[in-house]
């Protein structure tokens, strides 16, 4: 059995951008991308812990606004020639809703 | 396998331009075609050019492939290797090999480059007698030098110099033989050819210069065994002497690899004629590389090849924008070292004057040739480390005039600060620290250009992170990567330079449609011109922003998700991602309220640090993003915009109110000119400073716009930094009223807002464009000054200061994080 958290109505993130999300274990970033689909990753980047949640969106990637590497949304990984990965949680949207799983 | 519904792009030509072409190709349409290439040699695509080290000794093939066999199977290419196509049949479109192998074509790529050219002399043939030119070639000296002692090569030019220094690295003696007077005598005048040969004497090299070959004599063996000169050119001594040689190198020059071409009828003149979308007479059949002549050019260096490659790219992805227009050539000898560096013309250039610098004893030879005060040429000797800003200025026929004094000084990183204050690449050692914001060393970079088989800045930048930060040490970068890649490197051109990787368009192109097509937001922008990503990525969105924000102040709705987040938050993220809060001070100048009110805050908020800026100001660090709003309320100060392409702060000294020196109110001059100019976004940050006399304490002379008080007036200067690069700036012009200052400062700012690229500071803006272009537009046009100033203004009518916007609730999601709690779990 699995934990849906409801986070926030999809529109009270911003299209390209993210909202933050504070839970007991870290902070989380909640992305919403050009076509309103929706991601989640731990909100440190694998370069030096910056907080991805406030970096640029496009495509399906982030740019972190520390020193410029791009992660992608849907792995975590770090985009080439870059490399390392940040944890990524399951996110999804059910009628107009946000739902995240931080298991 | 060819899938039928797929486009058939068939390459001949497994070499250096031809598969960067289909690199290119692959990053703008990976699936349009279906690829085949066939190679006359049985290697995948080497780097040619490290050839030479690989002679040397100082590299392995291994270490110079470029793309091995597996590149192509895994980008689905069908790879035809050790098969030389002999015929094109352009009726049938199609391409057969020697051994029969035949491949059908919709479109045709000829990459097949060069072949050496061999003197027709009596034993040419001969075993033992080869050129330099590929694997082959090189393998064969490599084994002649472990069995032979005695070499000749023929041709004193780069190639031959390289091939030379190579078989005595060996442990061969070797013998230069060369028909001109001096060697190198395309890229060298004599001095220079004078001390390069000194150096390769002392290296062991033998020259004979100003003789031609007769005969290539045969040994019993049947191999080559002497070399006969002819006799008397000028009755130097050893004139019609014989020399005895087990090996002999042929470098007297390539011709255009064009028989194929011919033989099918194609238009060919020294090179496979094509037009300047690297298109044949047969609209499906291109060219590029070494085989090509583009506007009766044939180019023997990489650098133009890649331009060539790229262009030919874009059109066979059916994008059809970017033309080949041709382009300067810059040579750099890979000899181990010796540091020489020639570009353009230098010798019998009509009405043209050199400036020159020569040291024989210190082996230092610089010479820039100058014509119109524009640099046609320039040859380096010992000191390269300019080569490739005067190569820049050459390629952009930039105007010199004002730089001329500082010239042969050279740019390269005078003030410049973050390595050692270190400028020649070549003496540093491998371990030395290079990028001092990645921490990287000189050996990392010149292993991984020799590695990944890297040829541009960027690629440096992607793979080991060198002179990305904040670029101080790009001069270095680019000179190791002269010294590694020779001639290959070409500096970018920035005369024409694209937004960024989502669009080949420049800067300049777009800023123009935006006001002629009265593009009025971002994805109408990138709609107009076929972005190439799904909204673009983290460069060309900022400066989108900033370029349809500055060409409709009043209409456009800024996008906030298109702004680094400093400007998004309104403070500057910190490495722990907290903010930093610093508010406006006008010129510096603050009142006990002010600061007690400050002070309250910093307690009230428990801020980390307090720090006196050194912009005249206070910055509270270390602000959770969620107080941000608070701050400001309780601060109620406006923003200082220190976290902004946009006005920074107008630093003041105390002036004529309080200085006994001070001849001006510099104070009062520095908070009108803050008050005019607050809220202003800008390409880049601007900085200004006032001073009250000649004195000049508030530094106003490394500056965007830094004014001087005089007894009689104003001086105004423009175009300073005191950041990665110290410029000091230049002298505008004098006025004599307060109002004037403002008038032509604002009239400044406002031209660089609208022709500047994002990202430009006022240096790099006026340096490209030159200060003659900036006086007479300001100075000298009185009423184009008047209007200019008057769009500032009405730009800046209505901003209102973020802090108070966000005080009142605007943006209200961006500082709020979720809480995380047990209420909203639901289960599924
Ligand atoms: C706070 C301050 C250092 C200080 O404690 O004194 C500072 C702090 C930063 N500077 Fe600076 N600069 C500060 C004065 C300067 C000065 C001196 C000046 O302005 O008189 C310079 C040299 C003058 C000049 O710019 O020409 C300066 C040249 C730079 C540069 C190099 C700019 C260039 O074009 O060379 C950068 C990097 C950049 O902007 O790309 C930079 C970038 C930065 C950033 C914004 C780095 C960043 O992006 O986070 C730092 C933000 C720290 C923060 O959160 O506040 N800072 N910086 C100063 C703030 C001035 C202010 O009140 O607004
Ligand atoms: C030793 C050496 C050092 C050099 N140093 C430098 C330097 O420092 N800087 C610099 O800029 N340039 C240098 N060059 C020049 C540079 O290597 C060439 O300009 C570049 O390789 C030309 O690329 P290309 O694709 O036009 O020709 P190539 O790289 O020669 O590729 C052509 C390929 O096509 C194949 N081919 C030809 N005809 C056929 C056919 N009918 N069927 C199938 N395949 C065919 C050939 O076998 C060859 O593999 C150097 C060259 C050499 C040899
Ligand atoms: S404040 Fe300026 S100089 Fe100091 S570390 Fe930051 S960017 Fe570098
Ligand atoms: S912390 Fe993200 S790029 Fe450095």
């Amino acid at each position: 059995m699995s934990e849906w958290i409801r986070v926030c109505p999809l529109e009270e993130i911003p299209r390209l951008g993210s909202r933050v999300v504070q839970t007991e274990k870290c902070d989380v970033a909640v992305f919403r991308n050009g076509s309103d689909e929706v991601f989640a990753l731990k909100d440190k980047c694998p370069h030096k812990g910056g907080p991805l949640s406030q970096g640029i969106v496009f495509d399906r990637r982030v740019t972190c606004p520390l020193h410029g590497w791009t992660v992608q949304l849907d792995s975590g990984e770090a985009v080439a020639p870059d490399c390392g990965c940040t944890h990524r949680y399951r996110a999804r949207v059910d009628k107009g809703e946000v739902y995240l799983n931080l298991f | 396998m060819a899938t039928m519904n797929k486009t058939r792009l068939v390459v001949i030509g497994n070499g250096m331009a031809g598969i960067r072409t289909l690199e290119e190709l692959l990053k703008l349409a990976p699936d349009l075609y279906d690829i085949t290439v066939f190679g006359a040699e049985p290697h995948g695509n080497y780097n040619r050019i490290l050839l030479s080290p690989v002679l040397a000794g100082e590299m392995t093939i291994k270490d110079i492939m470029l793309n091995d066999v597996d590149w192509y199977a895994q980008n689905g290419i069908t790879l035809h290797l050790n098969k030389t196509v002999m015929q094109i049949d352009r009726v049938r479109r199609k391409v057969i090999a020697d051994d029969g192998t035949e491949a059908d074509y919709d479109r045709l790529l000829l990459a097949t480059g060069s072949n050496p050219f061999m003197l027709p002399v009596p034993g040419k043939d001969l075993p033992g007698v080869i050129s330099y030119r590929d694997i082959k070639d090189t393998d064969e000296m490599i084994e002649a030098a472990s069995r032979y002692r005695h070499a000749v090569v023929i041709g004193g030019g780069l190639l031959g110099l390289e091939a030379a220094n190579g078989l005595k690295l060996r442990g061969m003696g070797v013998t230069v033989v060369h028909l001109m007077p001096w060697l190198m005598e395309r890229q060298l005048d004599r001095t220079a050819a004078g001390l390069l040969q000194k150096s390769l004497e002392a290296k062991g090299l033998k020259f004979l210069l100003e003789k031609q070959t007769e005969e290539l004599v045969k040994g019993e063996s049947g191999r080559v065994c002497a070399i006969k000169l002819k006799p008397a050119l000028s009755n130097v001594e050893g004139d019609g002497e014989t020399i005895p040689s087990d090996l002999v190198v042929m470098a007297v020059g390539i011709r255009p690899n064009t028989e194929l071409a011919e033989a099918a009828g194609l238009h060919c003149n020294r090179g496979v004629v094509v037009n300047d979308t690297m298109q044949t007479y047969d609209p499906r059949i291109y060219a590029v590389g070494e085989c090509v002549s583009h506007r009766g050019i044939a180019y023997g260096l990489v650098a133009p090849l890649f331009e060539q490659a790229k262009v030919c790219a874009n059109h066979l992805a059916q994008l059809g924008i970017s033309r080949f227009t041709g382009s300067a050539t810059s040579t750099k000898l890979k000899v181990t070292g010796i540091d020489l560096f020639s570009a353009g013309a230098f010798t019998g250039v009509e009405g043209a004057e050199e400036i020159v610098l020569s040291d024989p004893a210190g082996g230092v030879y610089k010479k820039l040739v100058i014509k119109d005060d524009k640099i046609v040429g320039s040859v380096l000797y010992g000191d390269t480390a300019d080569g490739s800003w005067y190569f820049q200025l050459l390629r952009d026929g930039q105007n010199i005039r004002e730089l001329r004094g500082r010239l042969m000084s050279g740019q390269s990183h005078l003030g410049n600060s973050g390595h050692q204050g270190q400028n020649n690449a070549a003496s540093m050692p491998d371990d030395m620290e290079v990028c001092g914001c990645n921490g990287v060393c000189k050996g990392t970079i010149v292993k991984a250009i020799k590695n990944n088989g890297l040829f541009t800045l960027n690629d440096v930048r992607k793979h080991t992170k060198a002179s990305a930060s904040c670029g101080s040490c790009t001069g270095l970068v680019e000179q190791i990567l002269a010294s590694t890649v020779g001639g290959a490197y070409q500096p970018a051109d920035v005369s024409r330079k694209p937004l960024c990787g989502c669009t080949d368009y420049t800067h300049e192109e777009i800023r123009k449609a935006i006001i002629e097509r009265k593009l009025k937001s971002i994805p109408e922008a990138m709609g107009f011109f076929e972005w190439r990503n799904v909204n673009g990525c983290a460069s060309c969105r900022p400066a989108l922003n900033y370029y349809l924000l500055c060409a409709w102040p009043h209409d456009y709705q800024d996008d906030p998700q298109s702004r680094f987040i400093n400007e998004r938050a309104h403070a500057n993220i910190q490495k722990d991602g907290t903010y930093s809060v610093v508010p406006r001070i006008y010129g510096g100048v603050t009142t006990p309220a002010q600061l007690k009110r400050i002070a309250e805050v910093a307690e009230k908020y428990a801020v980390p640090t307090v720090k006196v800026t050194g912009g005249q100001r206070i910055d509270l660090l270390g602000v959770k993003k969620e107080d941000l709003p608070k701050v400001w309320a309780d601060l109620d100060m406006p923003s200082g915009f220190a976290y902004g392409k946009s006005i920074r702060t107008v630093k003041t000294c105390v002036g004529s109110e309080w200085c006994r020196f001070g001849v001006q109110d510099s104070t009062r001059m520095g908070i009108a000119l803050e008050q005019a100019l607050d809220r202003m976004w800008a390409p880049h940050k601007v900085k200004l400073a006032v001073s009250g006399c000649p004195r000049n304490c508030a530094e106003a002379t490394i500056k965007d716009v830094g004014i001087v008080g005089v007894d009689s007036g104003w001086e105004i200067y423009v175009a300073g930094n005191g950041g990665i690069k110290a410029e000091v700036s230049l002298f505008l012009v004098k006025v004599k009223s307060a109002e004037e200052v403002m008038e032509y400062s604002s009239a400044f700012i406002q031209l660089y807002r609208e022709e500047a690229r994002y990202l430009d500071r006022t240096v790099h803006w006026v340096q490209r464009v030159g200060m003659d272009y900036v006086k007479k537009r300001i100075v000298d046009d009185a009423a184009g000054r008047r209007a200019i100033y008057e769009r500032l203004k009405d730009a800046l009518r209505d901003e209102k200061d973020p802090w108070q916007e966000r005080v009142h609730g605007a943006a209200a999601q961006e500082f709020a994080p979720i809480r995380f709690q047990s209420k909203n779990f639901v289960l599924t």
